[in-house]
């Protein structure tokens, strides 16, 4: 098995420096924004990369590094998973070795990623957080647990309820004809249109993210974004971190996962809106910006190398610090409870311009 | 009726009215001596015999060998008997010495000594004739050849004049050497401020003294001499005419065989030459050769006057004589076992005419406590000081200097807390005491700088050692935080690379290993080897002292 090679070469180098009295060291990149190359396509990871050893500084995480590593290796073998909480409660075993957070035990997990080029599924981790929720035209095929057999998920035949994206997609197939994917930010957008079988009407798939979309949320819209090659458009908030943070993580990946972004993301999107010209051409109810929010837009031209090579978004986020105000999706309630079925979304569909990268 | 007049009443107030004694005075304000308590009285009586003879010793080129008993007879009394291998006295001198206040030979002299006023043993010697009134019994002899004169004496306290009892010619084993017995009333303690205590300190100064002291407990303590050398000598100095004020100056002109005011100038004083005094006494507006016998008080002012106006230089500063950095270091090494050690003798300096000089030395670490300020010990002209700590200039120095930059902590306005004990000692030709019992510097400013620049001095040179055991402390930190983790790494390392339990163990000790070789050799420090700490010694006046509970 792979992963267990290149678990055994990382512990391999260690335990020959220590018997050749040199320092054993484990070498791993960097996971941050300010170590990423943007190519275009994902946010890929940079060069840069953080050394642990025997010194007071990181001896700790060295040695919970192999420990974990050890504990992979033991999962792997027996064929096991273990959740990250989990993996977490584990730890409380290792004495002094022991997280404090389960915070602490998932950088070490992302530190292992990175450092070996593989994904926590590969290491025996799995996430306990959920994928997200999917309404439409779309037809899942998974397979039944116990007996391999095929079963089909018919997404329209949910009600007013919804299919949730499993923890690991990969082995899902998929079925559909529809035109287009929306990525929701809000669960309660989500249930609006949903409610309205808004995605008979625009024979489209509605994806609620929850937030930040999960690996497996990325993934999934990912896969089936490619494998039915329809395009994906993203419905958040009109504030810095449905853009930055949401937005930002579906379409080029984060920075602090930025070894598994090849595939964790999903360069295809287009950004429907809030847009700031949106704000301004329905004349949505605002909120004033918090310092937190412009702290978000400040970072974000600074730093960000994804805003950076958009000229669009650049103008965007200057507009909104002009501005100084914030709008939610639902504010489009203002102008009725389905004006945005009925007039902004398929406004939005017919005119690209509208739209930014 | 008689008819009282304003000028009755005076006539009636005037047969109250008499000259008060000297001796009257102060046995009515004994606390300005030093005897404000029964155990504060017990320890100025012995401080001043001792400081007399280690006085006389010294300037008799003997090292001095002083025997203290002090015994408790019961019901409050105790007798004192401090013994010398001293000069000792003319016959003539033994009564005025010893039973007449303000009597001495160092009143007219400026030199660096530990007596000053010619107080301190009579003042005893009142004292315990007013508590139990028993006479002092003194013997002195000067000599081989010479006979041993035995005295009993009291002090008419109304005339301030001895009262011979008894004066005879005795057999005394001693070659030579004054013994002084006293008789007072007095309390027992140990502890800081004991009779131990000062003796301890004493010696810790004074280390070509052997003294031998006879507790009231009948045990036997012996502080025997480190050093053969004696201190040198301190020379006499005239005064500087800065440091004159006017009584003083009046009584010199009273006194002096020269007769012209100019003559005065030049030959009383010290860094006055004819051109100095001439200036003086045009700045005085007085003619330089008026006579001194007929001035005026108004007259003597002037040349007060003229003597502040005009700039003279500082007085040759050569007659102090410092106890020196080797021998400081040696005292304290004796007394406190402590990791680091360092002394500082300053140059001498000047306040008000009167040539000064500061020594001072630091103990840190070892054997002191961590969690409590620093011990101060202050001394002026090798005497400790052991009272009125707040009201010393020593003290006001040493905590205001910022002990933090040499990395102690402290809270503004105190002593550091820290491990350490601060030895300061003052040498003058005129230590400014703020009282005549003698227990505190009083604030020139001149002193207060020189005390703070030489704490200073030696608080650079303890910040090196401070920081450098800091910086390894810190470094233990890191290996041992760093060692923690070792185990886990060979923990790890048998899962994955299928150890046996040998192996596990090989890994941790190469990891160790390569700890050590990577982060080089520690430095050694901690207590070193202090072959001079005498531990009965350093536990002499301590108040925790297990002996001292049992007394009670």
């Amino acid at each position: 098995m792979q992963v267990l090679k290149k678990i055994n070469k990382v512990s391999d180098e260690v335990y020959k420096s220590i018997l050749n009295k040199k320092k054993p060291q484990l070498e791993m990149p960097i996971r941050s924004l300010s170590n990423v190359d943007y190519n275009g396509e994902f946010f890929d990871l940079g060069k840069r990369s953080k050394k642990r050893t025997l010194t007071a500084s990181t001896i700790k995480t060295f040695a919970q590094t192999l420990r974990m590593m050890a504990f992979s290796k033991e999962l792997v073998k027996s064929e096991d998973i273990a959740t990250k909480r989990e993996t977490y409660y584990v730890s409380k075993n290792w004495a002094e070795a022991r997280f404090k957070k389960q915070t602490e035990s998932d950088s070490i997990m992302e530190d292992i990623e990175a450092m070996m080029r593989v994904n926590r599924e590969q290491l025996g981790f799995i996430p306990e957080e959920k994928g997200g929720d999917i309404a439409g035209k779309l037809t899942v095929i998974d397979k039944d647990q116990d007996t391999g057999e095929e079963i089909k998920i018919d997404c329209t035949k949910f009600g007013s309820g919804a299919y949730s994206v499993p923890i690991s997609v990969e082995n899902l197939k998929f079925k559909t004809n529809a035109k287009f994917i929306l990525a929701i930010e809000t669960t309660g957008m989500f249930q609006r249109l949903n409610k309205h079988n808004y995605w008979k009407k625009a024979n489209c798939i509605l994806i609620s993210m929850g937030g930040v979309p999960t690996r497996a949320c990325r993934r999934f819209i990912r896969r089936l974004s490619d494998e039915a090659d329809i395009p994906v458009y993203a419905f958040v908030d009109g504030d810095p971190y449905g853009w930055l943070n949401i937005y930002r993580t579906l379409k080029v990946g984060s920075g602090n996962a930025a070894h598994i972004n090849e595939y964790f993301c999903v360069p295809q999107a287009k950004f429907f809106g809030i847009t700031a010209d949106d704000i301004k051409k329905y004349n949505l109810p605002s909120h004033p910006l918090k310092d937190i929010d412009k702290k978000r837009i400040k970072d974000g031209l600074k730093n960000d190398p994804f805003i950076a090579q958009h000229k669009k978004w650049k103008k965007a986020l200057k507009d909104l610090r002009k501005m100084k105000v914030r709008a939610e999706q639902q504010a489009l309630a203002t102008h009725g409870l389905n004006f945005v079925m009925s007039d902004y979304l398929p406004d939005k569909v017919k005119d690209p311009k509208s739209w930014l990268p | 009726m008689v008819k009282i007049s304003k000028g009755t009443i005076a006539y009636e107030l005037a047969k109250g009215q008499r000259d008060i004694s000297i001796a009257e005075f102060f046995s009515r304000n004994r606390h300005l001596l030093g005897f404000d308590n029964p155990k504060k009285a017990l320890l100025t009586t012995i401080k001043e015999a001792v400081d007399n003879s280690l006085d006389a010793c010294e300037e008799a080129d003997i090292l001095p060998e002083i025997e203290i008993q002090a015994i408790d007879m019961g019901d409050d009394r105790f007798k004192v008997v401090i013994e010398d291998n001293g000069p000792g006295i003319v016959k003539k001198q033994v009564p005025k010495i010893f039973a007449k206040l303000l009597y001495g030979s160092k009143f007219f002299k400026l030199s660096q000594s530990r007596g000053q006023q010619g107080i301190g043993i009579s003042a005893s010697v009142m004292y315990g004739q007013l508590t139990t009134g028993r006479p002092a019994k003194i013997i002195s002899k000067i000599s081989k050849n010479d006979p041993a004169h035995y005295y009993e004496l009291v002090i008419d306290t109304k005339k301030n004049k001895p009262d011979i009892i008894k004066d005879e010619v005795v057999e005394w084993d001693k070659n030579r050497g004054t013994r002084v017995e006293i008789d007072l009333e007095a309390t027992y303690r140990r502890g800081k401020r004991s009779v131990d205590a000062y003796l301890k300190y004493t010696a810790v100064v004074n280390p070509h003294a052997t003294i031998i002291y006879t507790s009231p407990n009948a045990e036997q303590i012996i502080f025997p001499r480190v050093t053969d050398k004696l201190p040198e000598k301190p020379q006499e100095i005239k005064p500087h005419p800065h440091g004159v004020e006017l009584g003083r100056l009046i009584k010199m002109l009273n006194i002096t065989k020269c007769r012209t005011i100019q003559s005065f100038l030049k030959g009383e004083f010290s860094s006055v030459g004819a051109g100095t005094a001439k200036k003086i006494c045009e700045n005085a507006a007085l003619r330089p050769s008026r006579t001194t016998s007929r001035l005026s008080r108004e007259q003597a002012e002037k040349l007060l006057k003229g003597i502040k106006k005009t700039k003279i230089i500082s007085p040759p500063t050569n007659c102090i004589s410092p106890i020196g950095e080797k021998l400081l270091k040696k005292g304290l090494k004796k007394e406190i076992n402590a990791e680091f050690y360092c002394t500082v003798t300053r140059s001498p300096s000047v306040y008000r005419g009167n040539p000064f000089l500061v020594e001072v030395g630091i103990a840190y670490g070892g054997d002191q406590r961590a969690d409590s300020k620093a011990t101060l010990m202050r001394y002026a002209n090798r005497v400790p000081l052991l009272y009125q700590k707040g009201a010393c200039s020593i003290t006001k120095a040493a905590r205001e200097t910022n002990w933090r930059s040499y990395g102690l902590s402290q809270s503004s306005g105190s002593l550091p807390k820290a491990p350490a004990t601060i030895l300061v000692h003052i040498a003058s030709v005129w230590v400014p005491f703020t009282s005549e019992s003698k227990e505190a510097v009083a604030h020139y400013p001149e002193i207060i700088k020189e005390v703070t620049l030489a704490l200073q001095e030696a608080g650079r040179k303890l910040k090196k050692y401070v920081k450098r055991k800091k910086k390894v402390k810190a470094e233990i930190k890191k290996r041992d935080f760093i060692k923690k983790y070792i185990p886990h790494i060979g923990g790890a390392l048998k899962e994955l690379n299928n150890l046996d339990e040998v192996k596990e163990r090989e890994v941790e000790k190469l990891l160790e290993e390569i700890l050590k070789q990577d982060r080089g050799k520690l430095k050694k420090l901690g207590i070193l080897d202090n072959p001079e700490y005498d531990e009965e010694f350093a536990k002499i006046g301590r108040k925790k002292d297990a002996s001292a509970k049992k007394d009670k």
